[in-house]
C-alpha cells in the first residue's frame, strides 16, 4: 500500500509500547532502520490489520492516550492508512487521541448504579475533580451492579493498573487521592486494587446443587490443579470419547440456546459451522458483556476461568476450529488478568496448543480486549472489532456460520452459553435438560444483589424472595436497557414465559426498581445510553436515538401527546429498519415504561 | 504558470509574430511549403503530427504529408516515449499494439509492472491492477525507485537504472534452469530459442545481482512466480522505453512472455502503457514514417497500390524520416520546412538546447497548436487549433487498442479552428481540393482502407463504448487479446512464429564518474503532465513545482535539507531546483520530472543518446552532480 | 478462451403481488427495478457494494421480523416483497424525517419529492433538534466538503478506499450521531493522503461533496443545470483512454464526471482527468 504519512514521530516510550507488542520492525518500510537490502527489494508486509486494536491498547495503556506520532508508528508497523486507524481509534471510548492524565476515573451512572444513588457520587466527583472529560468520565455500566454504585480508575503505565471503588460513596470518593493505586504484585496481576472476593457476588456460593456456579468461591481461580480436582477437564475427556459429531448431537439434544439474548439453539449453530467446507473455522467467545445491569459473565470468568477455557476447547473440537478469540470488554481488568493467566497455564500444561491431551486436537485461544463500545458485543460487530475495523455490525445474511471472522465460518457464543456445555457433557444431555440452569444478574432495590443460578421455570417472584427486596418494588427491568419493565411478578423466568409477558430474558438482567427511583430520569439514562452507544452506521438508530432522547427530555418537562406519537413512530422505525439489535431494541424499555408504568400519564 | 489559448493566427514579420487573418496565415503556410518543395524536393518537408489529436486528424495529417507533399516524413512524439514498444512488438508479432485488455489485468494471476509507475502515471489503469490484486493476483514491481506502484507490490525489485536486460536475462535463465519454460509453446510458436538460451546462460542469479543490484532471491522469486502462473501480465512504461537501447529492452521482456507462453491467451499478455491520449492511434493512422493507416507496411506494393488508387497519387516506396532523423536532417540542411501540429519538441526533447538550434535552421516552420508554446514562438506561421478532445469530433485509441469516440462539447475560443479544416485549407491552396463533411467522413475513408478498423462504425463505437482493434467486421467482435493464433494447432493458422531476440547488455551511455556521481532518472507526477502546458491550467493542491528528489542519506552527505535550492549539473547543462527527500530512493539515485520546463529545464540535463531502432532518447539515465549553493553574503 | 460468465439461474419473486423473474444473485432492488417499482435510494451506488446504511429503501419481506434493505438483500426464490406497504412507507417517512431534520438535503436530488410523497415532516422534531450543521470545509481549489449535507452513507469512504481508489484519505471517525467523515486527526485535505481524483464527489448522493466550480456557482446563484449540456468524450492526458462527461454551461466546463458503466473507468478518474480541463 502506498500510505501517506504526515510525519509525526512517536516518542521512545510510544515506540517501545508498540514494539513490546509486535516485536522490532522487520524492515525500514515498517519503521526500522534503512538497510542496503531494504533499498533493493521489499516484500509486501504480512496482513496484520487485526493487531490494530491491541496496538492501540498498548499505547493507551502505557501512555494514557494515543498521539499522532504513536498512531503513525502503529500504521507504519501494520500497513494501515492513518485515516482508517484514526477512524478505529475514535470509535472506542476508552481511547483518547488527546493528551489526558495518566489516571482516569470512570464513574458508572448507568441503571443499576443510578438505582443505588450514583447521582450523588457523580456530583461529588464533579465537585472534587471538575467537569467530566479529562480526569474522569461518566461511564456506561461497569458490570459491578451487585456493588452499585461503582467507579473504576484506570491508570496508564508499565504495568498499567486499575482500581475499583465499589460501592463508591461520596465518602470513598473523598478519599481518592488521585495518586497511583498501590502496586499489587508483578504483572500480570490477578488481583485488582479495591476488588472484593468473587464469591461476594454470588450469594449462593458454596451451596450444593449449583451447576454453573459450583466452583465459584470454592476453588482458587488461579489454580489449574484446583480446577481439575473440582471436576475440571472431565467434559473435554468426554468430548473426545464422543467425537465432534457426538458432541454436537449432545448439545443439540440438550436444547441449549444462546444466553447472549437472541436464544438461538447452540447445537444448530455448531452443526452449521462444522459443516462449512470453507476453512479455517474460527471460534469467538463473546465476553464483551456490556448490557447495563449484566455481570454474570464477569463473575464466571473471575471465579472459574478454566471452565471457559475448557468449554471453548470443546466448542472448537466440535466445530473444527483451530483458533479461538476470547473478546472481553475493556472494563474488566480482573477477569482479563485471570483469563490471561488461565490461558497461559493451560497452554503450558498442554491443554491448549498442539495435540491437546494427546488427542491430536490443535487449538489455541487469543484474548482480545474491547475498548469501550457496547456495540462490539453484537455478534458481527465483534468480528469487525477483532479484525481491526470499526466495530460496526455487518448485514446479515450472510450469517457468521457462513462468513464470519476474516470472512470464514465462525461460531460465536457468549460466555454463559459456552460454560453450559460442560455440564451437558458431564451429565449427559437429558440429565442436563431436566434441570437446565440459568444465571440471573440481580441488582437494584434488593437485599442480596448478585449472580443467581436458577433452573428454568422459576418465577420472578421466587427469585425476588431469594434476594429479598428493599423499599416498595415498583417494577422490574428484565433484560437490561434493551429489555422491558414488568410489574407482574409471577411470570416464569423462561424465554417463552418472558416473551408471553411482553418482555425478554435477554442477558438475565433483573433490576428491581423501588418507588424512590425517578423513572423519568431512568428512562433518560436508557436513552442516553443508546445514543452514546449507537455506532452511527444506519440512519434510524444514529438519528432515532437522538430524537428519542430529545423527546424524553421534553416529556420530562411537560407531557405532550405529539411527543408520545413521535416517540412511537421513531421507536417503531428503529425497530423495523435498523441494521442490528441495538437500534431494534432501543425503544423497548421506553415503550414498556410508557405503556405499563404510565410514566408520562397526566 | 498557466498558458493562454491561441485565439487568432500569427505570422512572422520582421522577426516578430503578429496577428494575421486566416487567409493570410494559410497562404503564408502553403507558400512556404510550396517554396521548399520546389527548391529542395518533397523530402525537405517534415510533419510532426499530434499524438494528442484525433485519429481522424492524424489520418489527414499523414495523408497531407504523403499526398499533398509527397513524402513519408511524418512522425509524432510517439518517438519520445513508446516507439520502442511498437518496434519491438511488431518485430516479434507483426503488430505494434499491446496484446491485452485492461479487464484481463483484473483476471490474471501474476502482474509484473516493469519500469512503470502506473499508480501515478496511469492511475485508472492502476485501478484495474488493484482490482486484480484484490482478487488475489500477485504483483511484482521492477523499478529503481520504490514508487507508489512498488509499494503495492508483493515484491519490489530495485534494480540499477539501465540494467533491465541483465535482469530479464537472469529471470529467463532461472526459468530455463528450473525447467519452468513452456516447451510446447516454444517448440510450436517461436523460433530462435536455442540461441536465446545460450545468450542468457551467463546471467546467473549471482551475476545478475552484481550488475542489477537486485538480490538473487528476489530475481528467483519473480522468475518462478511469472513462469508458474497460469496467467500473467507483463506491463511496462517509460522505464523500459526511454533508454538508448530501448527496443532491446522491450525485446528482453517479450522474450520472457515467449519463454513461458504468457501471450496470446486471455489473461496473459504484454501491455505497454501509453503516455499520451492518442499515441496508439497516431501510429495506427499511419502518422509514422514506415506505416500506412491500419499499421500496414509501406514497403508492401499491394498495400501501397490500394492507397494510391483511393488517394490518386503515388506513394514513395521508402520509409521516411523519424523524429530523430528529422532533427538531424534539420541540422544538416536536408529538412528545411516543417509542419508541426500540437508538438512542443523544444521542451519535450532531450538536450533541449540542441533542439532549439536545429529548429532555428529551418526555412519554414508552421506550428499548429492551442498554445503559443516555446516551439510556436519560433514559428513563421502559427495556426490556432481547437482542442481535439473537447472541441472536435473524432476518435482516440487507447493503450488497450480501444477506439473510442471523442465528441465536441465546446466551441473553440476566438478564431481557433478545427485541425482538419486547417489542413484541408492548406491542401486546397496547394492544389488538393479536399472536402470532408465532418470527422465521420474521414473515419469512413480510413475504415475502407484499414481492415483492422473496418467494423468500427461511429454508431457501433457509441453503442459498445469503444471497440478494440482488430475489428474487421461490422457484425462481430474479436477476442480482447491479440495473437491467439500462436496457440493454434494447425501450423497454417499459427502463422509466422515469434522470434526470440538475442540481446546484449548495454549500460547507460552517460557514465557515472567522480565528477558526475549521481544517476538522474526522470518521470511523471500524478497531477502534472509532460511539459506542463495542459496541467498548469488547474490549481492542483498536490503541485509543489520542480524539485530534485533524493534519499535522506544523500541529502545528509551533501549537507542539504528539504526545500533547499541546489545546483544540478550534467555534462550538458546546469539547473537549480529545491531538494525533496524521498525515502523511496537509494544513495546515488536522484529523480526529477520535466513538468515545469519554464522554471527548471530538466531536459537541459538529459542526454540525447537515442535508440538506433526506434529513436527514443535516454531520458531515464543521466549522470549528474548535485551541489549545495553557497549563499551570497 | 475468454472466460464466460457462468449462466445464472433465474428465480421467481413477487413484488407487490406481481411475479418477476430475475437472475439468481440479484438484489430485491434489482427485482423492484425489473418490476418497474420506484424504490427510493440514497446510500446505494451503482459502482459500489451496498452499505445499506440510509435505510430509505426498506421493503417488507413476508415472514421477516424486520424490514429489509432492498439495495443489499438478495432476492430469494418465492420471496414475497411489499415495496409500498403501510409499514415500509411509515419507515421511509420517518427515515426521511430523521435525515431531513438533521441534515441539509437542499441539494439532494429527489429529496423534496420523496419528502412530499411520503408525507414526511422533518420540522416535527422542533427547533432544538440536533443537526450536523457546520461550516463547509473549503481547504483547496478543487472540491469542497460541506458536511452539513452529509448523511454518512459511506460512499465516499468506499470510493476512496479499497473498492476503487485505494488511497484511504478519509474514513468514518467517531461514533453515533457524532460520527463524521474525516482525515486522520481531521487534518485539512491539503495535508492528507488525498490525491484529488474526485471519485468521492462522483458518488456523493447529497452534494455534501461538490466541485469548487459548482460550489462557487451555487453561491453566486449562477449554477443552472437546465442550461447545461453533457457530452462524453475522452481524456486528453495519458493513454489509458478514460471517458469524461463534460458538463458545459455557457461554453464553459463546469463539472467533469465519468460514465459508471464504462469499461475503462467504471466511473472513476484521476486528478488530471477530473480537474485538468482549465487550459481549454
Amino acid at each position: 500500500m502506498d500510505l501517506r504519512f504526515r510525519g509525526a514521530q512517536p516518542s521512545q516510550e510510544e515506540r517501545a509500547a508498540v514494539d513490546d507488542l509486535l516485536g522490532p520492525p522487520a524492515t525500514a518500510w515498517e519503521g526500522g532502520a534503512r538497510t542496503e537490502l531494504d533499498l533493493r527489494m521489499a516484500a509486501r508486509a504480512e496482513e496484520a490489520r487485526d493487531l490494530l486494536l491491541p496496538a492501540l491498547h498498548a499505547v493507551n495503556d502505557r501512555i494514557g492516550w494515543i498521539s499522532e506520532g504513536a498512531l503513525e508508528y502503529i500504521c507504519r508497523r501494520l500497513t494501515i492508512p492513518p485515516a482508517e486507524a484514526y477512524g478505529v481509534a475514535t470509535f472506542y471510548s476508552l481511547f483518547s487521541l488527546e493528551p489526558r492524565p495518566q489516571r482516569v476515573l470512570h464513574v458508572c451512572t448507568d441503571l443499576a448504579c443510578q438505582a443505588r444513588g450514583a447521582q450523588v457520587v457523580r456530583d461529588r466527583v464533579e465537585e472534587r475533580f471538575g467537569p467530566p472529560g479529562k480526569d474522569w468520565h461518566e461511564s456506561p455500566c461497569l458490570g459491578m451492579c451487585e456493588r452499585a454504585p461503582a467507579a473504576l480508575a484506570l491508570e496508564a503505565g508499565q504495568p498499567h493498573r486499575a482500581e475499583v471503588y465499589a460501592p463508591a460513596t461520596p465518602e470513598t470518593i473523598t478519599t481518592i487521592t488521585g495518586a497511583a493505586p498501590r502496586a499489587n504484585g508483578h504483572a500480570p496481576s490477578l488481583e485488582v486494587a479495591g476488588e472484593t472476593p468473587v464469591k461476594e457476588a454470588v450469594p449462593q456460593a458454596g451451596e450444593p446443587g449449583l451447576v454453573l456456579l459450583r466452583r465459584i468461591g470454592v476453588v482458587d481461580p488461579a489454580s489449574l490443579d484446583d480446577y481439575r480436582a473440582a471436576g475440571g477437564y472431565t467434559a473435554l475427556r468426554r468430548a473426545f470419547e464422543l467425537g465432534p459429531a457426538g458432541v454436537i448431537r449432545e448439545v443439540l439434544e440438550s436444547g441449549l440456546v444462546g444466553r447472549g439474548g437472541a436464544a438461538f439453539p447452540t447445537g444448530r449453530k455448531w452443526e452449521a459451522a462444522a459443516r462449512q467446507p470453507d476453512h479455517p473455522h474460527y471460534l469467538v467467545c463473546n465476553a464483551d458483556e456490556s448490557e447495563p445491569g449484566t455481570f454474570k459473565d464477569r463473575v464466571v470468568m473471575e471465579g472459574d476461568p478454566y471452565a471457559l477455557v475448557e468449554a471453548m476447547t470443546i466448542a472448537a473440537y466440535a466445530t473444527g476450529c483451530a483458533k479461538g478469540y476470547l473478546y472481553i470488554r475493556g472494563e474488566y481488568p480482573r477477569a482479563t488478568a485471570r483469563l490471561q493467566h488461565a490461558i497461559a497455564t493451560a497452554r503450558s500444561r498442554g491443554l491448549l496448543g498442539d495435540d491437546i491431551l494427546g488427542k491430536g486436537l490443535s487449538f489455541d485461544i487469543e484474548l482480545r480486549r474491547g475498548a469501550g463500545a457496547y456495540i462490539c458485543g453484537e455478534e458481527t460487530a465483534i468480528f469487525n472489532s477483532i479484525e481491526g475495523q470499526r466495530g460496526e455490525p455487518r448485514s446479515k445474511p450472510p450469517f457468521p456460520v457462513e462468513k464470519g471472522l476474516f470472512g470464514k465460518p465462525t461460531v460465536v457464543n457468549n460466555v454463559e452459553t459456552l460454560v453450559n456445555v460442560l455440564p451437558i457433557l458431564e451429565r449427559g444431555a437429558q440429565a442436563y435438560a431436566a434441570a437446565e440452569p440459568k444465571l440471573f444478574c440481580v441488582s437494584g432495590a434488593v437485599e442480596r444483589p448478585g449472580v443467581y443460578e436458577l433452573t428454568f421455570g422459576t418465577t420472578l417472584r421466587e427469585l425476588l424472595d431469594m434476594t429479598g427486596t428493599t423499599g416498595t418494588t415498583r417494577a422490574v427491568l428484565l433484560g437490561g436497557a434493551a429489555g422491558a419493565f414488568v410489574t407482574e411478578l409471577d411470570i416464569p423466568l423462561t424465554f417463552e414465559g418472558t416473551r408471553n409477558a411482553g418482555a425478554t430474558l435477554g442477558s438475565g438482567v433483573v433490576l428491581v426498581i423501588d418507588d424512590t427511583v425517578d423513572l423519568r430520569r431512568l428512562l433518560l439514562r436508557i436513552a442516553e445510553f443508546f445514543r452514546d452507544e449507537s455506532c452511527g452506521q444506519c440512519v434510524p438508530c444514529r438519528v432515532g436515538t437522538v430524537r428519542q432522547e430529545e423527546a424524553l427530555h421534553r416529556l420530562s418537562r411537560r407531557v405532550d401527546d405529539s411527543d408520545l406519537v413521535l416517540l412511537r413512530e421513531v421507536g417503531q422505525t428503529m425497530r423495523d429498519a435498523s441494521i442490528c439489535g441495538l437500534g431494534q431494541t432501543a425503544w423497548n424499555a421506553v415503550e414498556s415504561a410508557i405503556d405499563r408504568l404510565g410514566v408520562f400519564n397526566r | 504558470m498557466s498558458y493562454d489559448r491561441l485565439t487568432h493566427p500569427l505570422v512572422r514579420e520582421n522577426g516578430v509574430l503578429r496577428k494575421a487573418s486566416w487567409e493570410e496565415a494559410l497562404e503564408r503556410a502553403a507558400e512556404g511549403f510550396r517554396r521548399n518543395i520546389e527548391r529542395h524536393g518533397p523530402d525537405s518537408f517534415a510533419m510532426l503530427s499530434c499524438a494528442r489529436s484525433t485519429n481522424e486528424m492524424n489520418y489527414i495529417g499523414q495523408k497531407f504529408t504523403r499526398v499533398v507533399i509527397g513524402t513519408n516524413n511524418v512522425d509524432s512524439c510517439n518517438r519520445t516515449c513508446h516507439a520502442p514498444s511498437v518496434a519491438g512488438l511488431s518485430a516479434v508479432f507483426g503488430s505494434g499494439g499491446g496484446t491485452s485488455s485492461y479487464q484481463e489485468v483484473e483476471d490474471t494471476d501474476v502482474i509484473v509492472m516493469w519500469g512503470s509507475a502506473a499508480r501515478n502515471a496511469h492511475p485508472i489503469f492502476f485501478q484495474h491492477v488493484l482490482k486484480g490484486i484484490r482478487k488475489g493476483a500477485r504483483m511484482f514491481a521492477v523499478d529503481p525507485r520504490r514508487t507508489g506502484t512498488a509499494q503495492w507490490a508483493d515484491l519490489w525489485l530495485g534494480l540499477n537504472v539501465g540494467t533491465d536486460i541483465p535482469l530479464a536475462h537472469a529471470v529467463a535463465r532461472e526459468i530455463i534452469h528450473a525447467g519452468l519454460h513452456n516447451e510446447a509453446f516454444i517448440e510450436r510458436a517461436t523460433v530462435g530459442f536455442e540461441e536465446f538460451r545460450q545468450c542468457v546462460e551467463p546471467w546467473t542469479l549471482t551475476a545478475a545481482e552484481q550488475v542489477t543490484g537486485v538480490p538473487a532471491e528476489a530475481i528467483r522469486e519473480l522468475a518462478h512466480a511469472y513462469a508458474r502462473a497460469d496467467r500473467a501480465q507483463l506491463c511496462w512504461t517509460l522505464g523500459i522505453t526511454e533508454h538508448h537501447n530501448a527496443t532491446d529492452n522491450v525485446r528482453a521482456l517479450i522474450n520472457l512472455a515467449l519463454l513461458t507462453g504468457h501471450v496470446g491467451r486471455y489473461g496473459s499478455g504484454l501491455s505497454p502503457l501509453r503516455g499520451q491520449n492518442n499515441v496508439q492511434g497516431g501510429g495506427d493512422m499511419g502518422a509514422i514514417p514506415n506505416r500506412l493507416p491500419g499499421f500496414q507496411d509501406l514497403l508492401d506494393p499491394q498495400i501501397r497500390e490500394r492507397f494510391e488508387s483511393v488517394w490518386g497519387r503515388p506513394i514513395q516506396p521508402s520509409y521516411g524520416r523519424n523524429l530523430t532523423q528529422m532533427l538531424e536532417g534539420m541540422a544538416e540542411g536536408e529538412v528545411t520546412a516543417c509542419y508541426m501540429i500540437g508538438e512542443n519538441p523544444v521542451q519535450s526533447e532531450a538536450d533541449s538546447l540542441a533542439c532549439i538550434k536545429r529548429l532555428s535552421m529551418l526555412d519554414h516552420l508552421v506550428v499548429q497548436d492551442i498554445f503559443l508554446t516555446k516551439t510556436a514562438q519560433m514559428a513563421d506561421v502559427v495556426l490556432p487549433a481547437s482542442a481535439a478532445w473537447c472541441e472536435a469530433d473524432g476518435t482516440f485509441t487507447n493503450s488497450e487498442r480501444r477506439v473510442q469516440r471523442v465528441r465536441k462539447a465546446l466551441e473553440p475560443p476566438g478564431e481557433a479552428r478545427d485541425d482538419i479544416w486547417i489542413m484541408c485549407e492548406i491542401a486546397r491552396r496547394m492544389g488538393h481540393d479536399w472536402h470532408y463533411d465532418g470527422a465521420e467522413e474521414v473515419w469512413n475513408e480510413l475504415r475502407a482502407l484499414s481492415p483492422q478498423h473496418r467494423g468500427m462504425t461511429y454508431e457501433r463505437l457509441a453503442e459498445l463504448q469503444g471497440i478494440q482493434w482488430p475489428c474487421p467486421s461490422e457484425d462481430s467482435l474479436e477476442p480482447p487479446y491479440l495473437h491467439g493464433r500462436l496457440w493454434e494447432s494447425d501450423p497454417a493458422k499459427r502463422g509466422t512464429p515469434a522470434p526470440f531476440a538475442v540481446l546484449r547488455h548495454s549500460p547507460p551511455v552517460d557514465l557515472l564518474d567522480e565528477e558526475y556521481p549521481l544517476r538522474l532518472t526522470t518521470g511523471r507526477r500524478l497531477d502534472s503532465y509532460n511539459t506542463g502546458v495542459q496541467s498548469s491550467g488547474f490549481a492542483s493542491p498536490l503541485r509543489r513545482g520542480e524539485t530534485i528528489e533524493m534519499c535522506p542519506e544523500d541529502a545528509e552527505k551533501l549537507g542539504v535539507v528539504a526545500g533547499e535550492e541546489v545546483r544540478i549539473s550534467s555534462r550538458r547543462g546546469t539547473v537549480t531546483a529545491p531538494v525533496y527527500i524521498d525515502p523511496g530512493l537509494r544513495p546515488g539515485l536522484v529523480f526529477m520530472t520535466f513538468h515545469f520546463p519554464d522554471e527548471v529545464d530538466t531536459n537541459a540535463l538529459t542526454i540525447e543518446a537515442t535508440c538506433p531502432i526506434a529513436g527514443t532518447a535516454e531520458f531515464k539515465a543521466a549522470a549528474v552532480r548535485v551541489e549545495k549553493l553557497v549563499k551570497a553574503g | 478462451m475468454i472466460p464466460l460468465q457462468p449462466p445464472r439461474r433465474l428465480i421467481d419473486v413477487q413484488i407487490d403481488g406481481e411475479a418477476v423473474r430475475v437472475p439468481e444473485g440479484s438484489t430485491i432492488l434489482d427485482a423492484c427495478q425489473a418490476a418497474g417499482k420506484d424504490v427510493p435510494t440514497l446510500c446505494y451506488g451503482d459502482t459500489l457494494t451496498p452499505k445499506n446504511a440510509c435505510r430509505v429503501c426498506v421493503v417488507e419481506v413476508e415472514g421477516a421480523r424486520t424490514l429489509a434493505p432492498a439495495c443489499s438483500r438478495k432476492a430469494e426464490a418465492g420471496m414475497k416483497v411489499g415495496t409500498d406497504t403501510e409499514r415500509a412507507r411509515q419507515s421511509r417517512k420517518v427515515v426521511l424525517e430523521l435525515l431531513g431534520s438533521s441534515t441539509d438535503l437542499s441539494t439532494t436530488p429527489r429529496a423534496a419529492e420523496w419528502t412530499a410523497e411520503y408525507g414526511a415532516d422533518p420540522e416535527r422534531f422542533g427547533d432544538d433538534a440536533a443537526t450536523v450543521a457546520q461550516p463547509a470545509k473549503v481547504d483547496n481549489d478543487l472540491y469542497v466538503r460541506d458536511y452539513a449535507k452529509c448523511i454518512l452513507c459511506y460512499k465516499c469512504v468506499d470510493a476512496c478506499g479499497e473498492q476503487w481508489q485505494n488511497t484511504f484519505a478519509i474514513a468514518v471517525a467517531g461514533r453515533g450521531f457524532d460520527a463524521t467523515i474525516s482525515t486522520e486527526f481531521d487534518a485539512p485535505l491539503t495535508d492528507s493522503a488525498c490525491v484529488y481524483c474526485g471519485n468521492c464527489v462522483e458518488v456523493c448522493p447529497t452534494g455534501a461533496l461538490s466541485f469548487k466550480t459548482e460550489f462557487d456557482m451555487r453561491a453566486e446563484g449562477t449554477w443552472d443545470e437546465s442550461k447545461q449540456t453533457e457530452t462524453t468524450t475522452i481524456c486528453s492526458y495519458c493513454g489509458v483512454g478514460c471517458n469524461l462527461t463534460l458538463h458545459v454551461q455557457d461554453n464553459k466546463i463546469v463539472k467533469v464526471t465519468s460514465p459508471h458503466d464504462n469499461p475503462v473507468t467504471k466511473g472513476n478518474l484521476c486528478v488530471k482527468g477530473r480537474f485538468g480541463y482549465g487550459y481549454v
